[in-house]
């Protein structure tokens, strides 16, 4: 039952096209990065490292989200599920690269982070306060947590998996579901904590408690967006071919109506509560985001990450078909870059929007080095699980054979 | 030339296989002015009877374009023209605030307008209706299914189209008096 052949050659060629791009980025990065650092000082390096974590953290939502989903999926069996499941677990296996990659970002936590310099924290009551959760060992030990949970719940699923393609045993199935369930918990709760860490804590004055939420659904929402995306490239080959169909592609874009709706309503939420609350500690976020020079692009994500694919997915002509289903989806992959900029970025661009070329260089290198990986794990399984019990029979009823 | 006004035919089918073939036959034959009825929803039926376009979403969109409307607006109104407060030091147009009524409103507007244009549009409450002339159609409610053909259809003809209904194997065919 290999009949993949004609998929398989050209999942390999973007793959090596994405290392391509990867190590050019990384070069690039690498080398411009140094010169900004060597002639730029302080500013320079800091430079890097922002750029750094900018890019890693847009390109860790899609890995992330996609581990997220295929939970979601094992708790509640829908069939939406199975065309997408190898699609969410090749995302799931490509979280160890993104472990790798955040590396880089410890070694640069005193030029990040103003909690981690000792200097500024001496001049601040309230970082002093903050310290007990907000130090660098603190930092670490709990960004080394945050990744083995992951890959350890990534590592089982997936392990399982490949043990049902072989064996079809019931009980793998009713393991996946059952690690699951504490599984997505451990999930909201890392998300919560990373985001916490890695990005409120660019302005460690400032507190919102829906941040985390916010935060689940940007990467749930990239990632099936990535994922409808990546559909659409198998959709026309066996297997996948024979197991999609309008209904299946509506209840996709069913999903993805929904996350850009709780997308809305979370990153309205927080405005709302801040507006609401009038707190000065509170106020500075979005005094630098929503009413000044940064504003513009909070309308852009408005009206553009909300509006647009909200009233394209509305329609049962956008969901019913894949081909433009992905174009929407494509969209929102775009501009969940923007969104991510418009968060992280204006914690340290004080003046207005700005894009310095190492940004460029890091979100093509991170990029090319993830898409290469995630597509090089896609390609090593078979593109549809088999033998799975909820769908022993789809391919038979539809198929025929 | 007919001796009493009829509505139109109507089959009965006992299942939602029967009557989805019988229907896409019937739409398929040239029939336009069809209807079905059935005891539990039948995924399918509408398209296969020809149901593809109705302007209800436009009357929703219009109700909830109008309900958010009147949401910012009786804000905006009460708290910039009529009673201006300086709250917080906050601009007096406060929009962030108006959201959660704009939008409850914009939810109230579309329900009703979908409520009410469905009824309008279905031409309901309708005290009569001329299939209930029809004995048998009391089990369109428990476990049969109904496929009519109204007599308004330009392709009608009471015997030729019983004779096509007949072709469709239902259980029963039946003239509905008007």
């Amino acid at each position: 039952m290999n009949s993949t052949d004609t998929v398989r050659p050209q999942i390999e060629r973007l793959q090596k096209r994405g290392f391509l791009f990867g190590i050019a980025g990384v070069l690039l990065f690498a080398i411009f990065g140094a010169l900004a650092g060597h002639h730029g000082g302080l500013a320079g390096w800091q430079q890097l490292f922002r750029s750094y974590l900018f890019a890693y953290l847009y390109w860790l939502c899609i890995p992330c989200g996609c581990l997220g989903l295929l939970m979601l999926h094992h708790l509640t069996s829908g069939r939406w599920g199975y065309p997408l499941r190898r699609i969410f677990e090749a995302g799931s296996r490509s979280l160890g690269l993104m472990a790798v990659l955040f590396l880089p970002v410890l070694a640069g936590l005193p030029k990040l982070y103003e909690w981690a310099r000792p200097a500024d924290v001496a001049a601040d009551p309230v970082l002093q306060a903050k310290q007990w959760y907000l130090n660098s060992p603190g930092f670490i030990v709990r960004a080394i947590l945050y990744f083995a949970i992951l890959l350890v719940i990534a590592g089982l699923l997936n392990k399982w998996s490949r043990e049902q393609d072989s064996t079809g045993d019931l009980k793998l199935k009713n393991r996946m579901g059952t690690l699951s369930a504490p599984g997505v918990i451990l999930w909201a709760l890392i998300v919560t904590g990373a985001s916490v860490d890695w990005v409120m804590s660019l302005e460690p004055h400032w507190f919102s408690t829906i941040y985390g939420m916010l935060w689940m659904v940007i990467m749930v929402l990239a990632a099936m967006s990535f994922s409808v995306f990546v559909l659409r490239m198998l959709a026309d080959h066996e297997p996948i071919k024979d197991v999609v169909d309008p209904p299946r592609f509506n209840d996709i874009g069913n999903l993805m109506l929904t996350f850009v709706m709780l997308w809305a309503y979370l990153s309205f939420d927080q405005l709302l509560i801040t507006w609401a609350g009038n707190l000065k500690d509170e106020i500075p976020w979005y005094a630098q985001r929503a009413f000044g020079a940064w504003a513009p692009i909070g309308v852009v994500l408005i009206l553009l990450h909300f509006f647009l694919p909200f009233f394209l997915l509305l329609q049962r002509g956008v969901k019913r078909r894949l081909r433009r289903l992905s174009v929407v989806a494509a969209w929102i992959v775009v501009l969940t870059l923007v969104d991510v900029y418009w968060i992280v970025v204006p914690s340290y661009e004080r003046s207005g929007p700005r894009v310095h070329w190492l940004d460029v260089f890091a979100i093509i290198g991170i990029g090319g080095l993830w898409v290469g990986t995630f597509l090089g794990q896609l390609n090593k399984l078979p593109l549809l699980p088999l033998h799975d019990p909820r769908f022993e029979g789809v391919l038979e009823h539809e198929h025929g054979d | 030339m007919k001796a009493k006004p009829i509505y139109g035919l109507m089959a009965e089918f006992e299942s939602p296989e029967q009557i989805l073939a019988a229907a896409q036959k019937t739409h398929d034959a040239g029939y336009k002015r069809i209807d079905a009825f059935t005891p539990i929803p039948v995924e399918g039926l509408a398209e296969a009877i020809g149901f593809d376009w109705t302007s209800l979403p436009i009357v929703v969109f219009l109700g909830g374009l109008f309900g958010g409307l009147s949401g910012f607006g009786m804000c905006y109104y009460a708290n910039v023209i009529s009673f201006p407060l300086d709250i917080g030091g906050k601009p007096l147009n406060s929009w962030p605030a108006w959201i959660p009524i704009t939008f409850e409103l914009t939810i109230l507007g579309g329900a009703l307008a979908a409520t009410f244009g469905m009824l309008a549009m279905n031409g309901l409450p309708s005290p009569y209706h001329p299939v209930f002339n029809v004995q048998r159609f009391a089990l369109a409610s428990t476990d049969r299914f109904f496929l009519c053909i109204k007599a308004r259809d330009k392709k009608f003809d009471a015997a030729q189209t019983r004779t096509f209904l007949e072709t469709l194997q239902p259980h029963g065919v039946f003239e509905i008096e008007d």
